[in-house]
């Protein structure tokens, strides 16, 4: 087997190879429906959006909301919390991406307080309630920057929602919203 | 296992279907005739003991099977009419319950066994991956398990778990989803897990066939680690090992039914009767004792990418220890600096499952940190280097010589000086 063989390839050899690479093509063919059977399906996908009346929650306080399935905290957020949460250089942040896909730039616009919140709507946060470490639904209002503190691994997030100690990578991520009005937020 | 079968059957019915498939024969000389070391302790009394719990884990399983429902509205309730309502019900529960934490129990021990005795290398470094491969099963098989009751703590102990996945760079994301099926752990993430549930301990028992036919190739090792050389050294698997694993299998199912008629909560959590709510995470989430020390060192790096790797790692590095550990000597009898690296090695396994189970905070990060340090410096520095310095005791000529004494075996039946000398060398 070492040595070339001096043979030239036949007819048949070629036929041999084809005939291999159609069975492999085919296997994978074949596998792709039984991989992709396990992702989300057309109800799941569905289930796009959820409206929200924020009119009752005054200064101080939060709501929790389900969407996809997960908790999304709406913030009303306090004049302190916005002071602390501007008041906050860039350098000190462990992400420095907004995670915010509402404006430009998305993933790449620095996490700066006005990029977390609401555009022109500065005293509403909105956030996926799931640390971004291992997705557990972080305390509001805890922790070591006055934000959000997740019990399982010990993430503290600040109050716009970005991680500033522990072992989650990322900031909370903001789902897609819009206010219809003053008063009503559609997610998603 | 070598040669032919020592089984001949005088039946004429008999004759006829073994020269047609030899199946009885293979029984016969796979655990009838198969030649055990005579030295074999209490310790080699495990893998029957494993055998008997994945039959166990099975039949039970399968019986609960025809009363739960993989739904998430239904789950909880399912479970609770298992308990009250279902005839002997709660008995199946409690066994299939606690029955996975014997398994482990059982499965830990069997393998500080073979870390103590070397009972992975060569020639049974196939036979200890093998092993290894069932470890994970085994562990999947636990996870998934647990999810089913969809309390509190099977619910969070999943997202957890599943989120894992999303430390791998790019892709990770795509991973988690294709796993749950949607964009949180909700229903078909639940109904899969079922449907997995049911399938990997049948994966288990082929690997477990794989396992025991490796071992029945190389022989069994035994508490000296000195190798079969002659008749004398070994004892007919029937009536002798048969026996002794019995009785082993029924002391450990005294232990076994103290659980589950005295105490069959003590090693669950309250919180799991608790029906699963995605919008509260428990104050104290933590995983099922078994998997604790491996989750103490996935806390205990400050990265969530390096927390997964390390933990993953940790299992990763057991495939590696035939190669990792240079001592030629496999019992840890003869091994006196071996003895003691082994035993500190037990203890922090046990500190690691402590830290496991606390708050992640304050002196438990720092004593967690140093704790899963030491769990790879004793695979990857400690073990090739003490192969390298140690002095191990001499070892006897055969087992035989080791059970009766210098003056028995070894002597007559060795074929040759050459082939023993080995083992007499330091």
């Amino acid at each position: 087997m070492a040595t070339p063989s001096l043979v030239e390839p036949t007819r048949r050899d070629f036929l041999y190879l084809a005939t291999g690479a159609v069975a492999v093509v085919g296997a994978g063919a074949v596998a792709w429906p039984f991989i992709n059977q396990m992702n989300p399906d057309a109800s799941t996908l569905a289930l796009a959006s959820t409206e929200v009346d924020i009119a009752p929650i005054a200064e101080g306080q939060s709501i929790t909301v389900k969407w996809r399935g997960r908790p999304v905290f709406v913030r009303h957020r306090t004049a302190k919390e916005i002071e602390e949460g501007k008041a906050v250089p860039l350098s000190d942040l462990v992400d420095r991406a907004a995670r915010n896909p509402n404006i430009d730039g998305g993933d790449t616009a620095d996490a700066t307080d006005q990029n977390r919140a609401a555009a022109g709507k500065e005293q509403w946060l909105i956030m996926i309630g799931t640390c971004t470490h291992l997705g557990c639904v972080p305390l509001g209002q805890a922790g070591d920057y006055d934000g959000w503190f997740c019990p399982c691994h010990g993430s503290h997030y600040d109050t716009a929602g970005r991680i500033r100690k522990g072992p989650a990578p990322e900031n909370l991520h903001i789902p897609p919203y819009a206010f219809t009005n003053d008063t009503t937020i559609r997610i998603g | 296992m070598s040669g032919h079968s020592t089984y001949n059957p005088q039946n004429p019915v008999l004759k006829w279907f073994e020269a047609r498939l030899p199946i009885v024969g293979l029984i016969h000389s796979s655990f009838v005739a198969y030649p055990t070391p005579r030295n074999l302790n209490y310790w080699w009394t495990f893998g029957a003991i494993l055998s008997v719990m994945l039959g166990v884990q099975i039949i039970t399983g399968v019986v609960l099977a025809m009363h739960y429902t993989p739904h998430v509205d239904l789950a909880f309730n399912s479970v609770e009419h298992i308990m009250r309502d279902v005839n002997y019900g709660w008995l199946l529960r409690y066994m299939h319950a606690n029955g996975a934490s014997m398994f482990f129990i059982a499965v830990y021990i069997h393998m500080f066994r073979g870390l103590y005795y070397g009972s992975y290398k060569a020639p049974r470094e196939v036979l200890w991956m093998l092993g290894v491969v069932i470890f994970l099963l085994m562990m999947a098989t636990g996870f998934m398990g647990y999810v089913l009751p969809w309390g509190q703590m099977s619910l969070w102990g999943a997202i957890v778990i599943t989120n894992l996945f999303s430390a791998i760079p790019i892709v990770g994301e795509y991973v988690t989803t294709w796993l749950w099926g949607g964009f949180s752990v909700d229903n078909p993430t639940l109904n899969r897990f079922f449907s997995l549930h049911y399938l990997l301990p049948f994966m288990i028992a082929g690997v477990v066939g794989l396992h025991i036919w490796a071992l029945h190739v190389t022989g069994q090792n035994n508490p000296t680690g000195v190798e079969v050389k002659s008749t004398s050294d070994t004892v007919a698997f029937t009536p002798y090992a048969t026996l002794k694993d019995g009785f082993a299998v029924v002391c450990f199912f005294i232990f076994f039914a103290w659980f589950i008629f005295y105490t069959p909560n003590y090693l669950g959590h309250a919180d799991n009767y608790i029906r699963a709510n995605p919008l509260q995470t428990p104050a104290h989430i933590v995983p099922e004792w078994y998997f604790l020390p491996f989750y103490a060192i996935l806390r205990a790096i400050p990265s969530k990418l390096g927390g997964v790797v390390a933990m993953f790692s940790a299992i990763i590095v057991l495939f590696f220890l035939p190669w990792l550990d240079t001592a030629k000597v496999r019992s840890a009898k003869y091994r006196p600096l071996y003895r003691y690296f082994f035993w500190i090695f037990v203890v922090v396994c046990i500190l690691l499952g402590y830290i496991g189970a606390s708050p992640p905070e304050g002196l438990y990060i720092t004593v967690g940190r140093l704790l899963t340090a030491y769990y790879f410096l004793h695979f990857l520095v400690i073990l090739p280097v003490l192969g390298l310095v140690e002095k191990p005791l001499p070892l006897p000529a055969s087992i035989t010589e080791a059970v009766l004494g210098p003056n028995h075996g070894g002597v007559s039946v060795v074929p040759s000086s050459s082939a023993a000398a080995p083992e007499r060398r330091a």
